[in-house]
C-alpha cells in the first residue's frame, strides 16, 4: 500500500492513545491536529479512569509477551515528555489464606524479589505488620493519568498541535489527508473484532494512609490494586468484566473493591469515596493493540487496560510507518470490517 | 453404554467453563485444545441482556459447543430462578446449572434451596443439572423432582484439591447407575479427572484449572487426554485392589541358580 500522505495529519480521539501519537508526531517534525468531541479531558474517555501503573512484570501474569517487551520502555517515556514518573517499584501482597496466589503470580511472572515481614514493613510502615509475605518488582514506575494528560495536552498545544472540539467525519476528513483515528471504543462500529472491557474504580480520599507505590491485594476472587496519587488520594481498580455496558458501577463491584481496600489497610473504612468511575475498555481478543490501515485511514485501537504502559510504544509504532513506513508488528491491512 | 443427558448425547464428557482466561484469544484456544462439547456460561458476570456482553456471547456461539448456562453466585432460591429464566431467554436453551450458593467461604451448595429451586425450575420446563454435594438423600430428592442428571463437586469451587470424598462418589455412582454424572468443580489437576473418570463419573466439568493455568490451552490438552485416559480404564474393567502380592510371572518352575 502507498506510503500515507503526512502533509496532513488529523488525529481523531484525545485521549491516551492520540496524545502520544501526536507527541511522537511532533518529536519528528509533523504538526497533526486533534479533534476530539470533548473540550477537555474527562470521565468521557477511559484515559481519565486509568490506574496509571507502568507495570510491565505485574501484568505479564495475564497478558501476552509484548507486555513485557514493549511495556517496560513505558516509564523511560513518560519521564521524558511529563516529569511525573515515579519509580518506586510495585508491592504485591496476599493475605495468609490466599499464599498459593502468590506463590502463583510469581510463578507467571519475572523481575521481582520475594519480600518478607520486615521488608514489607520497610517499603510501606503504614501496612502497620498486617502482611508477612509478598512480591517486589522494583523495576515497575506509576504516574499520575490525568495530570500526563493534561502535560501532554499543554504541550502539544505549545508546539503548534490544534486541538478542535468536534464530531470528527473520518470520511470527508480522509478525502483531504491522513487520519489517525483513536476513538477507542466509541470506534468499536467501524473496527473489526474490537470489544469493551467494563471496569470499575474508585478515588478514595485517606490522609492518614501513605503509600509510596501501587499495592496489589491478589485475590482468588476479588484481585484489587492501590495506586497512591499523592496528598492521601488513592485510586482503586478495577473490575474486568466482559461487557460493554459502561454506564453504571454495580454495588457487587464496588463493595468487592471497599472490602479489598479495607484488607489492606482497615484505615479506608473512614476514607471519603471522591469517586465512583466505570467504563468500557476497547480489547481485542488477544487483548494486545492493533493498528489497522484502510487507504487513508490508520486505526489504532485495542490498548485494553494497558493504556499509558503500551500507548508509548503503540504510538513510536504508527509514527515510525507514517514517516518511514516501517511496518509495524501490529500492524493489518485493509483488515475485514 | 455412554448415557445421554437429557436426551443429548456429548461427543465427549468435557465441560468447560468460560470465565477467568487472560484473554478470549486464549479461551478460544483452550476449547479447541480440550475438544470440549459444552461451554459453561454465567449469566451474572458477563451479562448478555441487551447491549451488554454482546460480544463475549458470540465468542461463545463461535466455540460451536452446547451452551448450559449457570447460575453462579446466586445466594437464593428467588435469585437462582430468576437467572435461569433470563439465561433461558438470552441462551435460547432449558438446559441451566443450577447452583445455589450456602456459604460464603466454601461456596457449598445450600442443598435445601437447592432442591426448592430444582423444582420450581423443572415444574416450569427447566433441564436442571443440579451442583450438588455427593450426599445421597439430596441426590434421591433431586432425582424425584425429575433431574435427570447430577452434579455433585469434587472440593470446593476452584480449590483444586480433587476428589475430597471418594467413599461419597462411589456409593453415588453406584445408588444411581442410571444417572448422569457431572463432577462439577474442585478439580485443579488431570490425574484428578482420570481419578474421576476411573470411579465411572460420566463427565468432567472444569474451569480455574484451566482458566488459571500459566498455559491454559496446554492445560486444556492435558485435561482432555486425561479424562481420555480415565474413560478408557473404567471401560476396561480395571483390576480389584488386593492386600498380598501377586507375582506377575509364575514362582513354579524357576531355575534354582544356587
Amino acid at each position: 500500500m502507498a506510503k500515507p500522505d503526512i502533509s496532513r495529519v488529523t488525529l481523531v480521539g484525545a485521549g491516551v492513545a492520540g496524545l502520544t501519537i501526536a507527541t511522537e508526531l511532533v518529536s519528528r517534525g509533523i504538526i497533526p491536529q486533534i479533534i476530539d468531541r470533548a473540550p477537555e479531558p474527562g470521565p468521557q474517555s477511559c484515559s481519565w479512569w486509568a490506574g496509571g501503573m507502568l507495570a510491565p512484570y505485574c501484568e505479564s501474569e495475564s497478558a501476552e509477551e509484548p507486555v513485557v517487551r514493549l511495556g517496560s520502555k513505558a516509564a523511560d517515556w513518560w519521564q521524558k515528555h511529563t516529569q511525573l514518573v515515579h519509580r518506586k517499584g510495585t508491592l504485591v501482597l496476599a493475605m495468609p489464606r490466599d499464599r498459593a496466589e502468590l506463590r502463583r503470580f510469581a510463578q507467571l511472572t519475572s523481575a521481582f524479589q520475594p519480600v518478607n515481614e520486615a521488608q514489607i514493613n520497610a517499603l510501606e510502615p503504614d501496612l502497620e505488620n498486617r502482611f508477612t509475605q509478598g512480591l517486589y518488582y522494583a523495576d515497575e514506575a506509576h504516574l499520575a493519568p490525568r495530570h500526563a494528560i493534561q502535560t501532554l495536552r499543554q504541550q502539544l498545544a505549545e508546539k503548534g498541535v490544534h486541538f478542535m472540539v468536534d464530531d470528527a467525519d473520518i470520511a470527508a476528513l480522509a478525502t483531504e489527508g491522513t487520519v489517525i483515528d483513536c476513538r477507542g471504543t466509541k470506534a468499536r462500529p467501524d473496527v473489526h473484532g474490537l470489544r469493551g472491557v467494563k471496569g470499575e474504580m474508585l478515588i478514595l480520599k485517606c490522609p492518614e494512609l501513605q503509600f509510596q507505590r501501587p499495592i496489589r491485594l491478589l485475590h482468588p476472587r476479588i484481585p484489587l490494586y492501590i495506586v497512591p496519587r499523592g496528598d492521601g488520594v488513592f485510586m482503586l481498580g478495577a473490575t474486568q468484566i466482559e461487557s460493554e455496558a459502561s454506564s453504571h458501577p454495580t454495588v457487587r463491584s464496588v463493595m468487592a473493591l471497599l472490602n479489598a481496600a479495607y484488607a489492606i489497610s482497615p484505615c479506608f473504612a473512614e476514607a471519603d469515596i471522591l469517586e465512583i468511575g466505570v467504563d468500557s475498555r476497547p480489547a481485542f481478543s488477544n487483548n494486545l493493540p492493533q493498528i489497522h490501515r484502510c487507504g487513508n485511514v490508520i486505526r489504532a485501537n485495542g490498548l485494553y487496560r494497558h493504556g499509558f504502559l503500551l500507548a508509548p510504544a503503540l504510538a513510536e509504532m504508527v509514527a515510525n510507518y507514517l514517516i518511514h513506513n516501517e511496518e509495524p508488528e501490529w500492524l493489518t491491512i485493509n483488515p475485514e470490517s | 453404554m455412554t448415557k445421554t443427558f437429557y436426551g443429548t448425547s456429548l461427543s465427549s464428557p468435557l465441560m468447560l467453563g468460560t470465565a477467568q482466561y487472560p484473554s478470549p484469544a486464549i479461551l478460544a484456544d483452550a476449547f479447541a485444545r480440550s475438544k470440549a462439547s459444552v461451554a459453561t456460561v454465567s449469566l451474572r458476570r458477563e451479562a448478555s441482556t441487551n447491549k451488554a456482553g454482546q460480544d463475549f456471547w458470540q465468542l461463545v456461539q463461535s466455540l460451536n459447543v452446547k451452551i448450559l448456562p449457570n447460575t453462579a453466585g446466586c445466594h437464593s432460591v428467588k435469585e437462582a430462578v430468576t437467572t435461569a429464566h433470563m439465561a433461558r431467554e438470552v441462551f435460547n436453551t432449558s438446559w441451566i446449572k443450577l447452583e445455589v450458593i450456602g456459604e460464603e467461604d466454601t461456596l457449598q451448595p445450600d442443598i435445601f434451596g437447592l432442591v426448592d429451586a430444582a423444582r420450581i425450575l423443572i415444574e416450569d420446563g427447566f433441564q436442571v443439572f443440579p451442583y450438588t454435594t455427593e450426599d445421597l438423600v439430596v441426590a434421591d430428592k433431586l432425582v424425584s423432582l425429575g433431574c435427570e442428571v447430577l452434579m455433585p463437586w469434587g472440593a470446593p469451587i476452584g480449590s483444586g484439591m480433587g476428589l475430597n470424598n471418594v467413599f461419597g462418589l462411589r456409593a453415588l455412582r453406584a445408588h444411581f447407575p442410571e444417572i448422569p454424572l457431572v463432577i462439577d468443580a474442585g478439580l485443579g489437576l488431570p490425574s484428578q479427572a482420570a481419578q474421576a473418570m476411573e470411579l465411572g463419573m460420566d463427565a468432567i466439568l472444569l474451569n480455574t484449572a484451566v482458566a488459571k493455568a500459566g498455559n491454559p490451552a496446554q492445560m486444556a490438552e492435558a485435561f482432555a487426554k486425561a479424562i481420555d485416559a480415565g474413560q478408557l480404564a473404567a471401560s476396561a474393567v480395571p483390576m480389584e485392589p488386593r492386600d498380598l502380592a501377586c507375582p506377575s510371572t509364575p514362582l513354579f518352575g524357576q531355575a534354582e541358580l544356587s
